[in-house]
């Protein structure tokens, strides 16, 4: 439902959103499920759940590697959506974007695929080798289901592209504050503001920065000119390294991080 | 004959039919709109024609030979067959075609660095051929497992200045060192130019790549006319990509009675599940930015490609292949690992030729159908690229150590 998502940005009453990935199945269903479950608590305010798939080409290593993990556990978008299902049971405020590539969507059908999210309890998606030029068909099947299709806009995004890749966008729009794939160096401070601002006046959304945000330090840098902060790679690394009580650790204080500043915005 | 195929393909939105289009990361976007826009100019532009016909003349040797495999013919006891000699390229395959052309549009463009992604080495043999001739920095990905069954053309690549990056990701062959090359080029969108080696990939490679090797069938077609006064009865030719295929089958597509044959990579037989046929044994999806056949699970995982040759070692083919075979325009069909291995020495001994293990695939389809056409029959396969470079995986195959002197 977009409204949950919606409503998540007004209750933040313009504190930055803390927005939170985690590889569906990694490494297996129950221990997934187990930091799935967790994550609200923790401060998580929006949950993006991964979908694993064999050729992630926009995905460092250690998201790879996750997702390898989980598709030995036997998880699969079903299995993926299957676990939103079972979160909704415990939680209907926190919004779910699942994220992933494109060819088991296709496989599933994208009308299948639009009504299985949303009978899971899933609010929004990222698909990210669906640029809007290939988009049509299943942002149609989105908006018959009220579910937000999340676009992506990046640095090699410019000016004249912009409006086409926020346009019919819901939700939020999702910045993404490098070029390059999931996990790599650190974005530099400050660079951010003004490509936030242009994208929030053209999408009239909320608009979460991501990618290259590794530590409550630079969390609450972009927190300062974003309306939320998006950490996966991180998250992931913690999960496997620490399990889930070290992943949810470093949660708490991205969460505390990207929460300690108040900001006009959404 | 198959239906009426359209030649001026692809639409404005990267399609053949269903499949191409521009499946990427927004990053990508941009700069594959802005590569679309220079390959239109420099398309249209006389002076680039006249620059890249110069180098496929002068510095690759075009034309290739058309050639009239007398020994084999015999021995297929039926039609004529002739070979299209790709393998006397410089760097000895077909690859080199698109690489020139690929490489001067970059210097248009202003890009310094070229990366390029390969299996069995031919792609990247002619990337860092082109690239080391203009001066560029050269960076090619190379499965891990290719690397080992490939090593002369790492070490050529090494040879002509290029570095070679191996990839130890997901099956370590030609779909991951795709990927790799595609994470390569989000991150450096700025300087970079990707040469990709096939007709796959987002909207305007399948294209692009399809001008640059249609070369081939050009050729052919007046090389032909003019050994046999008509065109051929069948065009045989290999697929995993499709490149080569594509080049010499697109200027006869809308000859209506010239059959296009392309064999794809059975591996240990398409029952077995082990093979790299997308269109006999796949169903279509989206990698690699197109929508095409690729190999995959009900899921929507995509399932590793098995095949002795690394050059068809890859679980799609190029979009167009897709369309032409849905309208029935193209025919495909495939060969075995074994079936590959007895048509390479069989041509070795008999025509003092060894083609590539890719190209060698295509000859049972030859041989086969030179029966069943018949005597007057005209037959031409296209040897895409040399053997040589294929001796180590040969050797193994037939149990024979030839490794003394080298590291092989």
């Amino acid at each position: 439902m977009t409204k949950r998502i919606d409503e998540t940005f007004k209750n933040l009453d313009g504190k930055a959103a803390f927005v939170a990935y985690m590889m569906g199945g990694d490494p297996d269903r129950a221990i997934s499920m187990e930091l799935l479950n967790a994550m609200p608590d923790a401060g998580v305010d929006i949950i993006e759940l991964g979908i694993p798939f064999t050729d992630p080409m926009a995905d460092g290593p250690v998201i790879e590697d996750a997702g390898i993990r989980a598709r030995k556990s036997g998880t699969t978008l079903s299995s993926v959506l299957d676990m939103a299902k079972e979160f909704r049971t415990n939680n209907n405020t926190t919004p779910i974007i699942v994220m992933g590539y494109c060819n088991p969507i296709h496989q599933m059908g994208y009308e299948a695929f639009a009504a299985n999210a949303k009978n899971s309890g899933v609010d929004g998606a990222i698909i990210v080798d669906l640029p809007p030029e290939e988009d049509t068909e299943l942002r149609a099947a989105f908006d018959v289901h009220d579910l937000a299709l999340i676009r992506l806009a990046t640095p090699t995004t410019d000016e004249a592209r912009l409006p086409k890749v926020v346009k019919g966008t819901k939700g939020f729009v999702y910045y993404v504050s490098m070029t390059g794939v999931t996990g790599a160096a650190m974005s530099k401070p400050g660079a951010i503001k003004d490509q936030v601002a242009k994208v929030r006046a053209a999408s009239g959304l909320p608009v979460v920065v991501g990618f290259g945000v590794k530590t409550p330090e630079r969390a609450k840098e972009i927190a300062v000119d974003a309306d939320g902060v998006v950490v996966g790679t991180a998250i992931v690394k913690a999960m496997h390294e620490d399990g889930v009580e070290g992943a949810l650790d470093l949660i708490r204080s991205l969460a505390d991080a990207a929460h300690s500043l108040g900001k006009s915005g959404f | 004959m198959g239906k009426q195929a359209n030649v001026n393909l692809p639409d404005e939105n990267g399609r053949f039919g269903s499949f191409g289009g521009r499946y990427v990361a927004e990053t990508l976007m941009p700069p594959i709109l802005e590569l679309e826009k220079a390959y239109a100019e420099a398309k249209a532009d006389p002076a680039f024609q006249k620059d890249l016909k110069y180098f496929l003349n002068d510095y690759v040797g075009r034309p290739s030979p058309l050639y009239f495999a007398e020994r084999l013919s015999e021995h297929a006891g039926g039609a004529k067959i002739y070979f299209k000699r790709e393998e006397l390229n410089h760097t000895g395959a077909h690859k080199v075609n698109n690489c020139m052309g690929q490489i001067l549009l970059a210097r248009r463009m202003g890009k310094t660095r070229i990366i390029a992604e390969t299996g069995a080495g031919q792609h990247g043999v002619a990337t860092a051929t082109v690239a080391a001739r203009f001066g560029l920095k050269c960076i090619v990905y190379m499965g891990a497992v290719d690397i080992v069954r490939q090593k002369p053309n790492v070490f050529r690549m090494r040879l002509l200045g290029a570095e070679v990056r191996s990839v130890e990701s997901g099956t370590a062959t030609l779909k991951d060192a795709m990927n790799e090359a595609l994470r390569d080029w989000v991150t450096n969108v700025g300087d970079t130019f990707y040469c990709i080696g096939t007709v796959a990939g987002p909207h305007p490679y399948p294209a692009m790549v399809r001008d640059f090797q249609k070369i081939i069938g050009e050729e052919t077609k007046s090389q032909i006319l003019e050994k046999e006064g008509r065109l051929p009865d069948a065009i045989v030719a290999c697929i995993g990509g499709g490149s080569n295929a594509m080049g010499i089958f697109h200027p006869f597509i809308e000859d209506q009675n010239v059959r296009l044959i392309g064999v794809e990579a059975a591996g240990h037989g398409i029952g077995t599940g082990l093979h790299a046929a997308s269109l006999t044994g796949g169903k279509p999806g989206v990698l690699h930015g197109n929508r095409t056949y690729l190999l995959q699970d009900e899921h929507g995982q995509i399932n590793d490609a098995h095949s002795i040759s690394a050059g068809l070692d890859y679980p799609g083919i190029g979009p167009e292949h897709a369309y032409l075979h849905d309208i029935g325009r193209a025919e495909y069909v495939s060969a075995t690992d074994d079936e590959a291995l007895e048509a390479f020495q069989l041509c070795a001994r008999l025509e003092g030729i060894l083609p590539a293990l890719e190209s060698s695939h295509a000859l049972p389809a030859t041989l086969k159908l030179a029966k069943e056409i018949g005597p007057g029959g005209v037959i031409v396969l296209n040897v895409s690229g040399r053997g040589d470079k294929d001796i180590f995986t040969i050797a193994e195959a037939l149990d024979e150590n030839i490794s003394a002197g080298t590291d092989g």
